[in-house]
């Protein structure tokens, strides 16, 4: 029972990471009609807006100590970040909370990197066959993710969480069961936490707000509100805009959990269209559904007896579930009538 | 009825043509008998040898790749007389005399193995195709080694493979054209067997989460070998997808397996995230039946450690070569790298340096570059002064062998380089083996 406890909660963070992703993708394909295959890459350069924003805390004052010589002759190096060096304890704990700090830089950074992909790239392609939009998205992600190795490398960045949530929670024995039976890394905690406040402003922004209400409004008729003279094309760049944000939030705070490397973007890109395709296409509640079931339903097929009964399962069970819900379901779990069908 | 003095007359022309006809069949096959080795592929006949370092230039391993990279310039400037000479100053016995290879200049092309087998094939087959590189050398995986090492065998090119690990490299997939410095799976788990009984004790259970491929099969099988041998029990072994990414549902039941071991049969990329997330599953702070959880890399490199950050501290593992090593050898090989780099060679950069220079050495002794002399020369060679203490590149299997570092993660670095402390350097004959036990068979010296 502990067992399959333990899975579940690994789902909720991992569903957390893939609904984040869908939702995104559902924001950009619900609005703009375009399926962006760069969508995975704005995950990956919202994580390195953290390990950047690392860099430029842990910037070293270099002093060379010519006393002590590295092994190839050369003076050794004394590093004291200038963070430190100036602010102190202020400075230190600058850099223990680096990564939920850049959650401040990557919203900026995320709004303009949005924009100027829709307004520069993709803004093209809006009349043009999804295969074409799919190879230039696809394309314009692979020159992305070049350019963050060209800069940063191949090898994965440690991202440290802050040393308070370092440790695993003893939630078996807060529920009175017996201690340390049921533990759970606190920073998947807070990442499963964060996921629903991310995932819960944005639906309330679409539904409390009037931008929100315009927005989807044009979602289920562009044409009618463009008639009674409201700009919709420039709400929906600001939706791609948004959609950037929120993938890139997720990928900041997920970074203690897998350290960033150029290619983290495609590694979640195929598993979120497939939870896009399962909630339906165009659907913000189906996509948000089918991240968590599908991440639980991962985790609970890598689960040693189920193994030992379908061996390999928990390779395919995503798919398996997707081929499904869409035999039962073609339009998916919570699709609408009419997206992506002549 | 006069006759002609001053022209041939018919028995000597006949004569001639007979002796040119005889020379005219003969001589082709004289020239391109093995016995007198007159004719091979991409045979040198200017002032320069091509050699060509396959190494990923781009995909997962793009930065051991480029150590790699280093390493081989470095090798070549060494080998070309140049710089302060290196391992050229320290390797006995040695025919280098730094004036490139049997007088001719090395020069070098590069291709991109992108850690793909095929990607690699058709990188090093345009080296040797269309570069007319003599040598192939280089690699970070042991897919890539096996292909490309298969390639040079069909082609007739000697291969000095860089960094693979697995026991079928010189195994079940050896071949006579392929030769390995590195050291391999079984080793690992020789060398790292008695010191986990040292430290941890002989009565432990482990799990292993292994990566499902060819070299994370056989990193499992020798683990599960070494560590059962000791009298430890194996609780379960897993099998994990390469680039899994998020291993947290294969670590969750690891925490009530009984297990207190986990061996982690990962590397590169898997290795940095499924030890990242085990730590953060708090199994480094668990006691399970009375005694502290313990995690064991069996391969490491210094490269790895640095994706793993702090998480590495205290693991212990395996590893060719470390950079601290103070034999006279690796200082010199320290000593020109981190002149030209600013930082030391990775292990990666050892072992292809290291190869380049045993091939160079080998052309010379064998007074040619005809690859089946090359190979006889490298079969059974001992050699010292490149790290490790003695060395002996096998006949059976063309496996070297040497001594193996048992390595921990440096809980007290003193830069960003110092991540690894040498525990114990195991002698070379606790990690020896009867060539016989993993199969295959070497091919011909001709091909």
């Amino acid at each position: 029972m502990d067992a399959i406890f333990l899975q579940f909660l690994n789902g909720l963070d991992k569903g957390g990471a893939y609904a984040l992703i869908a939702l995104g993708l559902t924001l950009v394909f619900g609005t703009l009609g375009v399926v962006n295959f760069a969508h995975g890459t704005l995950f990956m350069l919202g994580a390195f807006c953290a390990v950047t924003l690392r860099k430029l805390l842990t910037l070293e004052q270099v002093v060379l100590d010519t006393e002590n010589l590295t092994a190839w002759g050369t003076a050794t190096e004394i590093r004291t970040p200038y963070v430190e060096a100036w602010f102190g304890d202020f400075g230190t704990m600058l850099v223990d909370y680096s990564v939920p700090a850049s959650i401040l830089l990557a919203i900026p950074v995320m709004l303009v990197v949005g924009v100027a992909m829709e307004r520069g790239l993709i803004k093209h392609f809006y009349r043009r066959p999804h295969a074409e939009q799919i190879l230039v998205t696809f394309g314009l992600a692979i020159v992305l993710q070049e350019i963050v190795k060209h800069y940063f490398g191949a090898n994965p960045i440690p991202q440290p969480m802050p040393a308070a949530f370092a440790g695993a929670a003893d939630i078996g024995a807060a529920l009175g069961m017996e201690p340390n039976v049921i533990v759970y890394p606190w920073w998947r905690l807070v990442y499963f936490g964060f996921s629903i406040v991310v995932i819960g402003a944005v639906f309330a922004f679409l539904q409390f707000t009037t931008f929100g209400m315009v927005v989807r409004a044009g979602m289920a008729d562009r044409e009618t509100v463009g008639l009674i003279g409201i700009d919709i094309d420039k709400r929906f760049t600001a939706m791609f805009g948004i959609a950037a944000i929120v993938a890139g939030m997720a990928g900041v705070m997920y970074t203690p959990l897998l350290p960033p490397d150029y290619h983290l973007g495609m590694d979640f890109l195929v598993l979120s269209f497939v939870v896009v395709v399962v909630g339906g296409m165009g659907s913000l509640p189906g996509a948000v559904a089918a991240g968590f079931l599908l991440g639980i339903l991962q985790s609970l097929a890598s689960m040693t007896e189920v193994k030992a009964i379908i061996p390999g399962i928990d390779q395919i069970i995503i798919y398996l579930v997707a081929v499904v819900i869409l035999l039962v379901r073609p339009r998916g779990l919570m699709g609408r009538r009419g997206v992506m069908e002549s | 009825m006069s006759e002609r003095k001053d022209g041939p007359s018919r028995r000597k022309v006949l004569k001639g043509a007979a002796a040119g006809l005889v020379t005219a069949g003969v001589a082709p096959t004289i020239l391109t008998s093995s016995a007198f080795g007159q004719e091979y592929r991409n045979k040198p006949t200017g002032d320069t040898v091509t050699l060509g370092f396959n190494v990923p230039q781009t995909g997962p391993y793009a930065d051991e790749g480029a150590d790699e990279l280093r390493a081989y310039e470095l090798a070549v400037e060494h080998l070309n007389g140049e710089g302060d000479g290196g391992m050229l100053n320290t390797m006995q016995p040695s025919n280098l005399k730094g004036n490139g290879i049997l007088g001719k200049k090395v020069a070098y092309v590069t291709g991109d193995t992108q850690t793909k087998s095929d990607a690699a094939r058709a990188s090093a087959k345009r080296m040797i195709e269309k570069d007319g590189a003599l040598m192939i050398t280089g690699g970070s995986s042991s897919g890539v080694a096996v292909a490309v090492q298969s390639l040079c065998q069909e082609m007739g090119t000697i291969f000095m493979a860089g960094l693979t690990h697995s026991n079928d490299t010189t195994g079940k997939d050896k071949r006579r054209y392929g030769f390995r410095h590195f050291f391999n799976a079984y080793m690992s788990g020789a060398a790292l067997g008695p010191v986990l009984a040292d430290e941890y004790g002989t009565e432990r259970r482990a799990y292993h989460l292994t990566a499902d491929y060819n070299w994370g099969w056989t990193q499992e099988e020798s683990m599960k070998n070494a560590t059962e041998a000791l009298g430890w029990q194996t609780a379960e072994a897993v099998k994990t997808p390469v680039g899994a990414g998020d291993f947290s549902q294969y670590i969750t039941p690891v925490l009530n397996s009984g297990a207190d071991v986990l061996i982690l049969n990962h590397y590169g990329r898997d290795m940095v995230n499924s030890l990242t997330q085990a730590v953060q599953f708090g199994l480094r702070d668990k006691q399970v039946n009375g005694k502290d959880f313990q995690i064991v890399v069996p391969l490491f490199s210094r490269l790895m450690a640095q994706g793993a950050g702090d998480n590495i501290k205290g693991i212990l593992g395996s590893t060719n070569w470390n950079w601290k090593l103070q034999d006279e050898g690796s200082q010199a090989f320290v000593k020109s790298f981190g002149a030209k780099y600013g930082a030391p060679p990775s292990m990666a950069a050892h072992t292809c340096y290291v190869q380049a220079l045993l091939y160079a050495d080998a052309c010379e002794r064998a007074g040619t570059f005809y690859p089946v002399e090359v190979i006889k020369a490298l079969e059974g060679h001992k050699f010292d002064g490149m790290g490790n203490g003695p060395t002996e590149y096998r006949a059976e299997d063309h496996q070297c062998f040497k001594d193996v570092l048992v390595v921990r993660g440096n809980d007290n670095p003193t830069s960003q380089f110092d991540l690894l402390n040498v525990v114990q350097q195991v002698p070379r004959s606790q990690v020896e083996y009867d060539a016989s036990i993993f199969g295959g068979d070497l091919g011909p010296y001709e091909v």
